[in-house]
């Protein structure tokens, strides 16, 4: 069977804290879990970036699997947020980013943002000074 | 027969063209190719004024407020301005707040790395754009100044004086950063990721202002320049004002950090486009300042220093995971230049290492064209200064005998 893979942010309830969840989608679920970033504290909602890789049956399953424990599944997409016309165009972002989703544009000096590059990591997020990108799940 | 330029103008001429409309005023950038084409002498004959700019974060920035009497009177002493701590130890309404400054109850570093999302450069910008501040003060008391406890607004349109007053901006040149522990670091300079992985540098380079007037020739005490989207002054030279005995490239550029200036201005002026605070993390607070400093071309060496472009302009590069920190006097790792840090790769140890900004040089272009208009319209004059700063004496040596 096809194995394919998709990007998705969870926003994991409170009650689920203390859950292995992760572990089960690995074992009951057979996928390949590849966690981008993940914020899970004690008795409060948490959030987790993850790209899980499976075949479409298996993946669904999962899916099912987290909506049953109310987990909230979004994709990816939309996650990190540059508010343009307020950059300054310092840079301070693009050495953090993995993808090199940031650039600087060499005639322009303007740092760009390519959304289709961006995996959501949010690294970009705590290193600009100017604090105009962010995401709503972080 | 004594030595001398071939092109000899004053202050008051260039004033005078400009006043006139018939001044010739380019950007630094500009002055590259126009040098290229005709030559140092002849551009000196055309080129009244060359605009420089830069836009970065200056820690050593702040501003001294006056927020006005209040009733009964009160020597203010212990101060905040929306939480975060400023300086009181002035006349009985006079406050200083620091760039840096942070509220007492910032976590700072505990969290590693810190976020230092507020501190005095944010409630800087808040007070430029038009925001209001809460004022907490505390005094002892005294017979002329009875009142010991104030809470109020205020706001930069009902305040007496708003001066930014920042005692070192603008530095000629900057370290290159980079990091060759074995894990990711925090600093001013960026995040820095291990094993050489990156560098970070902080120069408008070829359009920087003091790079453009290596040996201090128009730039001093008094010069009119652009600071923060207003017209401010140089006051003095900043502090850590070094430029003696460094190394320097061909048309004169130091190799190394070098001069600085102590800058004053109204903030009642400036704008939130060319003010900002910067959250800086795992370092704390800090302030993007955009400065544009006119540099009046008097003869043909000024015009040579002003064509000075990337690829002529060296920066050490320096680990900033235990040589920076320690304080000693260490040797640079190597020299890199601005025409490869601003494609994106240099090499180090042989290795490629990805070359990323953290001044905006997209900013520092945008303030030499504003500049440019400015004196194009006839707003702004060049000013000679009062005194020019501490410098050693040229070594470059164009003059010839005529």
């Amino acid at each position: 069977m096809k194995e394919s893979s998709i990007r998705i942010v969870l926003t994991l309830p409170k009650e689920t804290w203390d859950n292995p969840v992760i572990c089960k989608l690995i074992k009951d679920y057979d996928l390949v879990v590849n966690i981008l970033r993940a914020e899970i504290l004690p008795k409060m909602e948490g959030s987790a970036v993850l790209e899980l890789k499976g075949t479409s049956d298996k993946l669904q399953k999962a899916i099912n699997f987290l909506k049953s424990i109310n987990v909230k599944i979004r994709p990816l997409e939309l996650d990190i947020i540059r508010e343009d016309e307020k950059c300054v165009h310092c840079g301070a972002c693009i050495a953090p980013c993995p993808t090199n989703a940031f650039h600087l544009n060499a005639e322009t000096f303007r740092v760009e943002f390519d959304k289709l590059k961006c995996v959501g990591c949010g690294h970009c997020i705590a290193a600009c000074p100017t604090r105009i990108i962010y995401s709503p799940d972080f | 027969m004594k030595k001398k330029f071939a092109v000899n103008k004053t202050y008051e001429e260039i004033n005078e063209k400009i006043k006139k409309g018939d001044a010739v005023i380019v950007t630094a950038e500009e002055m590259i190719n126009i040098v290229d084409e005709i030559g140092i002498v002849k551009a000196a004959e055309e080129v009244d004024v060359v605009t420089t700019g830069t836009f970065g974060a200056m820690c050593s920035s702040g501003a001294f407020l006056n927020v006005g009497h209040t009733k009964p009177k009160m020597k203010m002493e212990e101060i905040y301005l929306n939480e975060v701590s400023v300086y009181g130890g002035l006349a009985a309404v006079d406050l200083y707040i620091g760039a840096t400054a942070l509220p007492e109850n910032d976590p700072r570093n505990e969290v590693y790395p810190g976020k230092f999302e507020y501190g005095g450069a944010h409630v800087i910008e808040e007070l430029i754009a038009g925001e209001d501040i809460e004022l907490e003060a505390y005094a002892y008391g005294t017979d002329c100044y009875p009142r010991r406890e104030i809470r109020k607004t205020i706001n930069i349109n009902n305040i007496r004086d708003a001066t930014l007053f920042n005692p070192r901006n603008c530095y000629q040149n900057y370290n290159v950063a980079v990091n060759r522990s074995s894990r990711t670091i925090y600093t001013y300079m960026g995040v820095l990721k291990p094993n050489f992985s990156n560098a970070t540098y902080s120069s408008a380079g070829q359009l920087s202002p003091l790079l453009n007037d290596p040996y201090f020739e128009t730039i001093g005490i008094g010069t009119r320049i652009f600071l923060g989207g207003g017209i401010g002054y140089i006051a003095f030279q900043g502090t850590q004002h070094a430029p003696f005995g460094i190394g320097r490239t061909v048309k004169g550029q130091p190799k190394s950090g070098s001069g600085t200036i102590m800058t004053v201005g109204d903030m009642k002026q400036m704008s939130t486009e060319f003010i900002r605070a910067a959250s800086i993390v795992g370092y704390g607070v800090s302030l993007f300042v955009g400065i544009g400093i006119p540099i009046p071309v008097l003869n043909e060496r000024i015009a040579y220093y002003t064509s000075v472009k990337d690829s002529e302009i060296l920066a050490p590069v320096y680990d900033y995971s235990s040589d920076y920190p320690s304080g000693e006097v260490i040797e640079p790792i190597a020299y890199v230049n601005y025409e490869q840090l601003r494609k994106g790769v240099i090499e180090i140890k042989e290795k490629k290492v990805p070359a990323s900004p953290l001044s905006s040089y997209y900013k520092a272009r945008e303030i030499a064209e504003i500049l440019k208009e400015w004196i194009k319209e006839g707003k702004f004059d060049v000013s000679k200064p009062a005194e020019t700063l501490p410098a050693p004496e040229s070594e470059v040596k164009i003059e010839r005998e005529y």
